[in-house]
């Protein structure tokens, strides 16, 4: 029979039927069996890539995976082995550099990986065995272990709970750093098993590891004397969950289920990827298209080498014979090495040094980030941190923003706002106005400054103070004495109620869900004191400072999809009552119609304020009532099948024929300016997904609150209540909704204008969705292959045309399916997942960039982001300004690189033909090597670290100035296909202006001939000042670090020429270039065509940008990059 | 407590904040059009200058290969002719104004082949005795003879050593008068005096034992002008001038100036005769020889393409400027108001 509810509660999936076997404490479970231990793996965590010993094959084998590295290396080797133009040195010395530190950058980052692993597996455990206790580290735990955890400490691996120090047989636990739910959940002993474990032989079967957190099956074989053994089935509030902490409880004992990797929060863990940025993805792409060229040039020259040669007199005149070693070879070996050779003479087009430039420039650039005082929380005194610089330029790519509720949209600190009364409204004033500390502000205006009965406000508040699942927090020692002491005070200070409250707040409160807790504070303020559950008595103390006693019969436990809860009391009067609150949805059916219309208004208006609202209702049980009620409770309790729909049934029974008492609302405290940043991300184009673990409805209210929903916006939903609701199978409906929405939201939407991206103040119907963790595996993992892609794309449609996107009841895993799913969706967008727990972690790994907050509690999501921020808030400056500002300095940064390489090696390429293909390198070898790393390498490096082609402030203001940039506008084929071109032009006219020039070399005024290295050299002058000035002509920002290194290259490179050409360098075999610049200088017409060329080179480029000029009514939007409408910006402002 | 604060604490400095007072420069129609209009004025006006100037320099070129049977030169140009001597004349009408460069020019003739071009030894050359017994390697195909004595200096770019020679008269009433060429200062001054330097030995010719003569040379090194001792060996004229490669196939290399006696002011009208000592073969590789005469100008030697490039960048861009004008008036000022 377990067997098959295993099945069925798996999915029928048949290849994880199997279970394991765990022998509690190692105990053979009977004599006559032999005890064979069964295998599972230890409770190491490894997070780590490297050992000692694989790292340098590995790291190595690794780095040239890399598609770049991989060229050099080949260069390198060509180089070695035949003979080139250039020496190896000049491609072999800036590779090993770059090997060698990336090496250690990584080494260094796996070093600290292992050291955190140590930390975790080095930790000391106690472990009963043998009748002893025994410390352990955490790394030997074996499955089936005994292990003790104390209170606050987290849970080394998977246990299910045995034995436990409270009386009750329960233990709160705090699964904050698993699923962000940071309320305490109680967690039971295995009933029936003997309080000394040594004594106990008992076995567990249960499910093999899986990563949901919320599931878990499994049985207890207890054996007892040879008796036939007891058998008690396990669910998942019989399991302590790795990494969740114990909280409340001294200690507890429970045995392992799960180690190391197979805990669920392993297995919630996904590996930390390397993640790669879209620009490198097209940085790869223009790679290829480069080395096409470089193959397409070698191939070309190589081919006419061989037609130029096969001419009589060409192949080998007088002048210049062959040695004898190359007439030897063999004609096609020949060819071959000629073509390397090219290759290698043209590998330059392709620099080693772009690669240096792009990781200079994110790793410094990511210094911004962290020194900008703007993300500097002054709460927790902490800034931004970069984990990853590899992805700044995509924080300004971003097209959907995954993002967490819990700690990252709300503080998770809810807040008694106001309630209703039977249609009155009361709003809570700081305790200050009157003795009672009600006040009514705006009721109806008929009813202006009047009050509810005071019968029905204590009714209200009772319910209130009745019906929850608080307790009261038993605190410390010391919190012991402060709580008695506070007791006294109470019950001495007594009627006034402003004295009261301050100390009474600090109450401590414990519940499974904050809510409750808020409006047990709520009813506080008004003088209704819950003061804790004895025995099954619930006391109270009232406004007369009286102690009310009620015994507490039963608990109608909430469910969401019940999504009320009810007590039923018996006062000191005998009267038995019971109370309920819930979501006015389900509760308005169930109480009066009359009373309804009173209450409905306040609650919608709450409602739409973002405030989280329940209704109040109860009843009066009259003995035969509750005798029924009471014995199918019992009953449904007892039962062994289906239990939860009996239950449910009698419950809904029970729940009837109430009558509404009032509202409440409570606000769950947004972080600062969520809204305007949400505002701000949707304004920038971005969608905003809402991914929760929490409830629908808190979710909902929060979208509200955050503006994500407005109030014109369509919900569509898609949640177990709605699949419910039909009443036929769940599949079918589930098929029929997504048909339907997806009409509504995809066929019947007005089609979205060419060019004009939906807005969230467009006129047309606004949708908003909304999905449960539940639907959505269901649309995941539909029972059919063809299905399952039918609905994954429907959901996916109706998503993409919605402005927004709630999913709850998510686990963590769940969370990062959604993002792998829109992130592998058509036109693979980017995304971004922000989140402040562990619950996010997956989510966070699984996006392309994963935002971490800086929460109060747990660093796991802080460790696992690419960047960390304090507040959300700060999002919004993070994407807007840097995001874009990187995004713009990188793609400028890129395409110039390929551009200047181009139109560096062009005239290189074309001497080829000048020289009867012989490879003769135009420029001499120090300018070849020098060009990248020195004279052209620091302007743009300045420029992609200081760049700001629109100030920061009006990034910031203007929220669609992102979509300019948006789908990675500048580095697509277009504007490569731009620079390309001008690279080809740059390259056409300076070697073919300098060609003309040489028509007659006699260049100086004493009739002198200039030589080919004076011609390399005036190309190459002309060269460094065109792409030098071309970047001073983009750049619109011109700091004080911008001219010195602009002018201070130019100057360099003037300065470099006279010195190398100054000196016999005894270390070099020939001294070509010995006075060439010197003597280049002092000819007048080289000045002269140094100076038209640059002049031509640059002069197109000027003409486009006053042309380019953006006009009509999108202008000012539009022309964000360029210079002419910059002006604009700044007059608007 | 505060100190932790200041710790954490991003500093607060323009760097660090991306506020650095920027010079933020805008390419409005008002700089640029006015931009456009100077420069295109000043490059018309630098273009004119240059233009004229080309203009104005004298250039006469002799073809003297001899392909035609026409061509006094024509019986030279047979491979198997040995020390041939042929003759060319020709005649100015009006003063050839001086000082007059003269140059041999080739054709088809690859100096930038890059086998070619590193086989020398810039050491060897610099006067470096050890390299004179074993030349560098880079120096192959002409590194030792068939006997292995070094080449000194070795390599093909030496051993191509241009050798024709010439000798120029002027014709006056039927005589041939001796125009004097002036040897000295054809090279570049740093080649002459630093780079290439004879190995401190006298007589220069000791130097050379254990040595041979490049193959295609008649004469060694050490001998190659007898009239000036201190124009031999590396530091020869004409052999500094042939070892400084050419940048393109259709070179011209300075050969003499005229620059003394008579001459000083130019040649003058009238007949000349240049007799040829004819050695050098280029029909090989379809090569062809010729002698330049010219005067120049501050620019160099005549160059009809930098005047002319900037004439129509000039009137480029006052056209542009021009049009921009018009482009502006009709779209941008409503605009703006």
């Amino acid at each position: 029979m377990l067997r098959r509810r295993l099945n069925r509660l798996l999915g029928g999936d048949e290849r994880r039927v199997d279970s394991r076997t765990i022998y509690v404490g190692h105990r053979s479970c009977s004599a006559t069996e032999a005890f064979i231990p069964p295998k599972f793996c230890d409770n190491r965590i490894v997070s780590s890539k490297y050992t000692v010993w694989n790292f340098l094959p590995k790291n190595l084998f690794e780095q040239f995976r890399r598609i770049a590295n991989f060229y050099f290396l080949i260069i390198f080797l060509v180089q070695v082995i035949v003979d080139t133009p250039t020496s190896p040195v000049t491609s072999g010395l800036p590779l090993f550099f770059v090997i060698t530190v990336t090496a250690i950058k990584q080494g260094y980052e796996d070093w600290l990986r292992h050291k955190a692993d140590n930390e975790v597996n080095k930790y000391l455990v106690t472990v009963l065995e043998d009748g002893g206790r025994i410390q352990k580290e955490s790394e030997k735990i074996k499955v089936g272990d005994v292990v003790e955890v104390e209170e606050d400490e987290t849970f080394p691996c998977d246990l299910i709970l045995l034995q436990s120090s409270r009386d009750d047989d329960t233990c709160f636990v705090t699964t904050a750093s698993l699923d962000g739910e940071s309320n305490h959940k109680t967690h039971y002993t295995v009933p029936d098993t003997e309080k000394d474990l040594e004594s106990l032989n008992a076995t567990i079967e249960c499910e093999q590891p899986q990563p949901d957190l919320y599931k878990f099956v499994g049985r207890m074989h207890i054996y007892k004397n040879d008796q036939e053994p007891t058998v008690r089935s396990l669910g998942p509030e019989n399991l302590l969950l790795k990494g969740a902490t114990l909280k409340n409880t001294q200690k507890i004992c429970g045995v392992a289920v799960y180690t190391g990797m197979e805990t669920k929060m392993a297995l919630n863990y996904q590996g930390k990827s390397q993640k790669r940025s879209a620009v490198e993805k097209s940085i790869n792409a223009f790679l290829l298209v480069y080395l096409c060229i470089l193959v397409s040039k070698a191939l070309v020259c190589t081919t006419l080498k061989y037609v130029w040669q096969s001419k009589p007199g060409q192949d080998e005149p007088w002048y210049n014979e062959k040695t004898q070693r190359e007439k030897e070879t063999n004609l096609y070996l020949k060819m071959f090495t000629d073509f390397l050779s090219f290759m290698v003479l043209f590998n330059f087009i392709i620099p080693v040094s772009m690669y240096v430039t792009v990781e200079m420039q994110k790793f410094l650039g990511s210094f911004f980030i962290t020194w900008d005082k703007d993300f500097f929380d002054p709460e927790i005194k902490e800034g931004a941190l970069v984990n990853t610089s590899d992805l700044n330029e995509e924080l300004g790519q971003v097209e959907y923003v995954f993002t967490d509720k819990t700690g990252t949209l709300t503080q998770n600190n809810m807040e008694f706002i106001e309630c209703c009364i039977d249609g009155f409204q009361y709003k809570y004033r700081d305790a200050s106005s009157e003795l009672d500390g009600f006040c009514v502000t705006d009721g109806p205006v008929s009813k202006l400054q009047q009050k509810a009965g005071r019968e029905k406000e204590e009714l209200f508040l009772r319910a209130l103070c009745l019906c929850h699942t608080v307790q009261v927090k038993e605190s410390a020692e010391q919190g012991q004495g402060q709580r008695d002491g506070l007791i006294d005070e109470v019950d001495g200070l007594g009627v006034d109620g402003e004295v009261v409250h301050p100390l009474q707040e600090q109450r401590g409160f414990i519940a499974s869900s904050p809510d409750e807790v808020a409006l047990v504070k709520g009813a506080m303020r008004y003088g209704f004191t819950f003061l804790g559950l004895e025995s099954k008595t619930m006391k109270i103390l009232n406004r007369n400072n009286d102690v009310e006693m009620y015994e507490l019969l039963h608990v109608l436990n909430f469910d969401p999809v019940r999504r009320r809860m009810s007590v039923i009391v018996r006062s000191k009067s005998g009267d038995t009552l019971l109370f309920c609150k819930g979501a006015d949805s389900s509760i308005f059916p169930r109480v009066r119609r009359e009373e309804v219309e009173r209450i409905r208004m306040h609650v919608e208006r709450n409602a739409t304020e973002g405030y989280r609202t329940l209704c109040v209702a109860y009843k009066i049980l009259s003995a035969e009532e509750y005798a029924q009620a009471d014995a199918g409770l019992r009953e449904a309790r007892l039962a062994l099948q289906d239990r939860e729909e009996k239950l449910m049934t009698v419950y809904n029974q029970v729940e009837t024929g109430m009558s509404l008492i009032g509202a409440t609302a409570v606000e769950d405290r947004l972080q600062e300016e969520a809204a305007e940043t949400m505002e701000a991300l949707q304004g920038a184009g971005m969608k905003v997904w809402v991914l929760t673990g929490d409830k629908m409805e808190t979710a909902k209210s929060t979208c509200y609150a955050c503006r994500l929903f407005q109030r014109n916006t369509e919900l569509l939903e898609l949640t177990v209540r709605t699949l419910e609701d039909g009443g036929r199978r769940r599949e079918e409906r589930l098929h029929d909704l997504l048909l339907e929405y997806h009409k509504k939201a995809v066929q019947d939407a007005p089609p979205v204008k060419a060019g004009v991206t939906r807005s969230w103040s467009s006129a047309g119907q606004d949708y908003g969705f909304i999905i449960d963790g539940a639907t959505l595996s269901m649309v995941l993992n539909s029972s059919s292959e063809s299905n399952s892609n039918r609905y994954k794309n429907l959901f996916l449609q109706i998503c993409q045309n919605c402005t927004s996107v709630l999913c709850c009841r998510m686990a963590p895993l769940q969370k990062a399916q959604i993002v792998k799913m829109v992130k592998n969706s058509k036109g693979s967008p980017i995304t971004l997942s922000i989140g402040d727990g562990a619950n996010d972690v997956s989510m966070i790994l699984e996006a392309h960039v994963g935002i971490g907050i800086k929460g109060k509690e747990g660093r796991q999501a802080v460790r696992n982001s690419d960047y960390a921020i304090p507040k959300l808030k700060h999002l919004k400056k993070l994407l807007l300004a840097h995001g874009h500002l990187y995004y713009v300095r990188i793609a400028h940064l890129v395409q110039y690189f390929f551009y200047k390489n181009l139109c560096f090696i062009l005239p290189q390429f074309l001497y080829q033909f000048f020289c009867g293909y012989s490879q003769q390198p135009l420029y001499d070898a120090a300018y070849l090597t020098m060009y990248n790393i020195c004279f052209t390498s620091m302007p743009i490096l300045a420029y992609s670290l200081l760049e700001q082609h629109i100030c920061m402030e009006v990034l910031l203001d203007n929220a669609t100035l992102y979509r300019e940039i948006a789908k990675n506008a500048m580095l697509r084929w277009g504007p490569f296909l731009y620079w390309t071109l001008l690279g080809v032009f740059h390259g056409l006219l300076f070697f073919f202006g300098v060609r003309f020039l040489f028509s007659n070399p006699a260049l100086q005024d004493n009739g002198q001939v200039f030589g080919n290295w004076s011609y390399g050299t005036i190309v190459f002058t002309v060269l460094v000042f065109t792409v030098t000035l071309k970047l001073a002509l983009d750049t619109r920002h011109w700091t004080w670090i911008n001219h010195f290194v602009i002018w201070g290259s130019l100057a360099f490179y003037v300065f470099f020429s006279f010195f190398w050409g100054g000196i016999i360098w005894p270390f070099l075999r020939q001294q070509r270039l010995y006075f060439v610049f010197a003597n280049m200088l002092s000819s007048v017409s080289a000045w002269l065509v140094i100076i038209l060329l640059i002049l031509l080179s640059l002069l197109p480029e000027i003409l486009l940008v006053v042309f380019r000029k953006p006009r009509g009514p999108h202008a000012r939007q539009i022309a964000a990059v360029t210079p002419l409408s910059y002006k604009h910006l700044k007059e608007r402002e | 407590m505060v100190k932790e604060e200041l710790a954490n604490r991003p500093d607060n400095t323009a760097f660090t904040q991306q506020r650095l007072p920027a010079w933020q420069p805008m390419l409005s129609a008002g700089i640029v059009i006015p931009g456009f209009v100077i420069i295109g004025l000043a490059f018309i006006g630098i273009g004119v200058a240059l233009f004229v100037t080309s203009q104005s320099i004298q250039l006469l070129e002799l073809d003297y290969t001899g392909v035609e049977q026409t061509s006094p030169c024509f019986k030279c140009s047979d491979p198997n002719a040995k020390n041939c001597m042929c003759e060319l004349t020709f005649s100015t009408d009006t003063l050839f104004k001086g000082p007059v460069f003269f140059y041999y020019g080739l054709s088809n003739y690859f100096q930038n082949y890059r086998s070619y071009g590193v086989s020398k030894d810039d050491d060897q050359l610099s006067g470096n005795l050890d390299n004179f017994k074993s030349p560098s390697d880079t120096c192959a195909p002409y590194e030792y003879d068939r006997n292995n004595k070094p080449f000194v200096p070795c390599g093909a770019v030496a051993n191509s050593l241009f050798n024709d020679t010439f000798k120029l008269y002027q014709i006056v009433n039927g005589a041939k008068k001796v125009v004097p060429l002036d040897g000295k200062g054809i090279s570049w001054w740093t080649d002459y005096n630093i780079k290439y330097r004879n190995p401190a030995v006298t007589p220069l010719k000791n130097a050379f034992n254990g040595t041979v003569k490049p193959l295609y040379w008649s004469k060694p090194a050490y001998e190659l002008d007898p009239s000036d001792p201190a124009n031999n060996g590396f530091i020869n004229q004409d052999f500094l001038v042939w070892m400084r490669r050419a940048a393109l196939p259709d070179f011209r290399k300075l050969y003499r100036r005229i620059t003394d006696g008579d001459y000083a002011e130019g040649l003058p009208a009238g007949n000349y005769s240049l007799q040829i000592a004819y050695n050098y073969p280029v029909l090989s590789f379809e090569g062809r020889k010729k002698v330049v005469f010219s005067n120049v100008s501050w620019m160099g030697g005549k160059n009809e393409f930098l005047g002319i490039a900037y004439l129509v960048i000039g009137s480029l861009c006052v056209v542009m400027s021009v049009v921009m004008l018009i482009v502006y008036a009709k779209f941008k000022f409503p605009e703006e108001e």
